[in-house]
């Protein structure tokens, strides 16, 4: 256990430090998200009041929108040199694979939302009522929720040729459960003061979070299998 | 010791390996050769673990090897077509990031010593994309070398390689094996089957059809002649 | 080997034409017309048929995609990605005659009820498995990784339903219990004797397809092989 999580971080640190060096996925990320932002402007005048009422589902949007491109990078960039078997005759546990690849992309989504949603509510002038400590927590058990299931697909998908159009077809279905408690969380946290309202749609995405974090953790090695 | 036995594997409905068996002692040097779709490489990739026979049993000094054991990754080093590094990183760092995941003591120790021995020192903090074939074959053999492997697994190493690069394989080859390391080779380059390997394996539909000692006198027209006779099996 | 098969299908056979006409005739000329609705009414017997075989075909996928990770057989691949192509009839069919349904009784064609949504999420986690199964590569391979996904999405369709029923109620949970637009209220007798014997058909119908789809893909992988033999033997 205390290897696996060892070697977890070291592929993690890998990628990061990939990515440090190139900047180029994280940098995608954020200029994407920044556009999905004033492409939304453009489809919804910020100015007309009624338009507050979407920001909690444009916050999702973005992530995953943003996500999706990093997500498909994760596995894509492991077929270079076949680097993905150097990982796979490597005395590791291929869930560790999975495990390092999960906190990678966690980094790079996390460091986008936290780019992209105080712009959102700038541009859109938002201002939420809600205690922002909530909102963090739901945020970020979103975000693993989504990781979790994203990463997975994603090494999923990198087995086809098409694995960028693939992708979103595999993984926004399975993700419609916690987008809807996602965006109705998020929702009643900037509107209201505390949590006592959200607090079946947290547990809701954290039985979720957990059941699929158990279920893709168990079948990683399946698809690191050769046939 | 390195025994499979009685390996079969079917991938698909086609019949890879049948029935295949090889022993493999340490310090030994043994090549197998064959025509493309032989089965070369899928009996490289079940000997790796990165995928499971059908049917047949692995074992490891005596001991059978089983399915969640990572003993067999451990002990053997595979060097395959593609050199398994990151372009991005320099010589160092993907060094140093196969040293962890191998549990390597004295990383850093080891790594320089090893970039000294194939050759790279003065390119070890240059990002790996710029380099030629060469290069990236020498680093991925130092990547390959790095865990203390008992078992050199080598597919066709030679290929686009320059004489110097070739005679450098050649060299680090023979000295491991002279440390008692075990040496595989698949190749399609007989001059170097014969120079560096003492037993030959010929393979041909999943089955091994010769098996003979080389004697490095002997020059590489008869070695051929005697590939294609039994090839085309008369 | 064959001739039981063969014979269990002509039995199949000679059951399902009339119990499908014996349907129709319990649906349309038997069943007495519905007060509020009408004659509109008559598509809730397809509708909840459907419904209830898109779930069965959906869960015979997740089962034989659990067996296909235990040992992968070809009879078992097969199986899983058969009942995953009559799941998306009739997840379509469902769809269709759930909008009909929803213009008749409520005047629009569409609304978030949570039933019909999971069905459309389900269309399309079917859809997405067959696109796994698209992919090029061994069939061991392809299997293993179509049945990770079914595995996922077999999971999901449970919590789909939940998180969308909870949605519609607006943040009260209702765990047990009917949420808003069951069908008709109360169901008289007759109605209820057609409802059963048209989801039995329908059922019967779905084993049928199972058991046709299964033997054309078992003949045209037979084909395949005996191509691929021939293809081989001309090359050497």
């Amino acid at each position: 256990m205390k290897t696996l999580l060892a070697d977890a971080l070291t592929i993690a640190g890998k990628d990061l430090r990939n990515e440090w060096k190139s900047k180029q996925t994280i940098g995608m990320m954020i200029i994407f998200s920044s556009l999905v932002i004033l492409i939304f402007s453009f489809a919804f005048d910020p100015t007309n009041n009624t338009v507050k009422a979407i920001i909690p589902g444009l916050i999702w949007v973005i992530t995953i929108f943003a996500g999706l491109l990093g997500l498909n990078r994760s596995f894509i960039a492991e077929n270079e040199n076949d680097s993905l078997t150097g990982l796979k005759v490597a005395p590791i546990d291929p869930s560790s694979i999975f495990l390092g690849k999960v906190l990678t992309n966690l980094v790079l989504v996390t460091t986008v939302q936290i780019i992209s949603i105080p712009m959102l509510f700038l541009l859109f002038d938002y201002r939420f009522h809600g205690q922002i400590i909530w909102f963090l927590l739901i945020v970020l058990i979103a975000t693993i929720g989504f990781i979790v299931i994203g990463t997975f697909l994603a090494a999923l998908a990198a087995n086809a040729k098409n694995s960028e159009m693939l992708l979103p077809v595999l993984l926004l279905p399975l993700l419609s459960p916690l987008m809807i408690a996602a965006v109705q969380a998020t929702r009643i946290v900037l509107e209201q003061e505390g949590i006592a309202d959200a607090i079946s749609w947290l547990q809701l995405m954290v039985g979720y979070d957990l059941l699929f974090f158990a279920a893709c953790f168990f079948l990683f090695e399946f698809l690191m299998e050769g046939s | 010791m390195l025994e499979l036995k009685n390996i079969t594997k079917v991938i698909g409905d086609k019949l890879i390996l049948r029935n295949f068996s090889l022993t493999l002692a340490r310090g030994e040097s043994v090549a197998v050769i064959g025509p493309n779709g032989a089965g070369k490489s899928t009996f490289f990739k079940l000997a790796v673990g990165l995928m499971q026979p059908t049917s047949g049993e692995i074992h490891l000094n005596q001991a059978q090897i089983k399915k969640k054991s990572l003993l067999l990754q451990k002990k053997i080093g595979y060097l395959g077509h593609e050199s398994f590094l990151y372009n991005a990183l320099t010589p160092r760092e993907n060094l140093v990031f196969y040293g962890k995941l191998y549990k390597v003591k004295n990383i850093e120790e080891k790594v320089a010593n090893l970039l000294k021995e194939v050759g790279l020192h003065y390119f070890k903090d240059i990002p790996i994309r710029s380099f030629s074939r060469g290069m990236m074959q020498r680093l991925a053999i130092a990547r390959v070398l790095l865990a203390d492997p008992e078992y050199l697994f080598l597919d066709e190493p030679h290929t686009g390689l320059d004489q110097e690069a070739v005679s450098l394989l050649n060299r680090l080859i023979e000295e491991r094996q002279r440390e008692g390391i075990g040496i595989l080779l698949i190749s399609h380059d007989f001059e170097q089957v014969v120079s560096v390997c003492e037993r030959v394996l010929v393979l041909n539909k999943g089955r091994i059809i010769e098996e003979r000692q080389i004697d490095s006198e002997e020059g590489l027209m008869p070695f051929k002649n005697w590939y294609e006779a039994v090839v085309s099996g008369k | 080997m064959k001739q039981p098969s063969m014979l269990m299908d002509r039995v199949m056979y000679a059951l399902l034409v009339p119990a499908m006409f014996i349907s129709l005739y319990l649906i349309f000329i038997w069943s007495p017309i519905e007060k509020q609705m009408g004659a509109s009414q008559k598509i809730f017997y397809f509708h909840v048929g459907t419904a209830w075989v898109a779930f069965l075909a959906f869960f015979v996928v997740g089962y034989y995609c659990v067996l296909t990770l235990k040992k992968p057989t070809e009879s078992r691949f097969i199986n899983a990605g058969i009942s995953a192509e009559i799941g998306v009839i009739f997840t379509t069919i469902t769809l269709i005659s759930g909008m009909i349904w929803g213009k008749s009784a409520w005047n629009t064609w569409w609304t978030w009820e949570p039933r019909l949504v999971t069905v459309l999420i389900l269309l399309f986690i079917y859809i997405a498995y067959l696109f796994i199964r698209k992919m090029d590569g061994a069939w061991e391979r392809i299997a293993k990784l179509s049945a990770v996904f079914g595995i996922i999405g077999c999971i999901n369709v449970p919590i789909v339903f939940m998180a969308i029923r909870w949605w519609n109620t607006k943040l009260h949970p209702v765990v047990f219990g009917e949420g808003k637009n069951q069908s008709g209220g109360g169901v008289e007798p007759e109605m209820l004797l057609t409802l059963l014997f048209s989801l039995g058909t329908i059922t019967l119908l779905y084993v049928f397809l199972m058991r046709k789809g299964i033997e054309i893909e078992k003949m045209r992988l037979t084909v395949k092989k005996a191509k691929s033999k021939v293809i081989e033997k001309l090359a050497s």
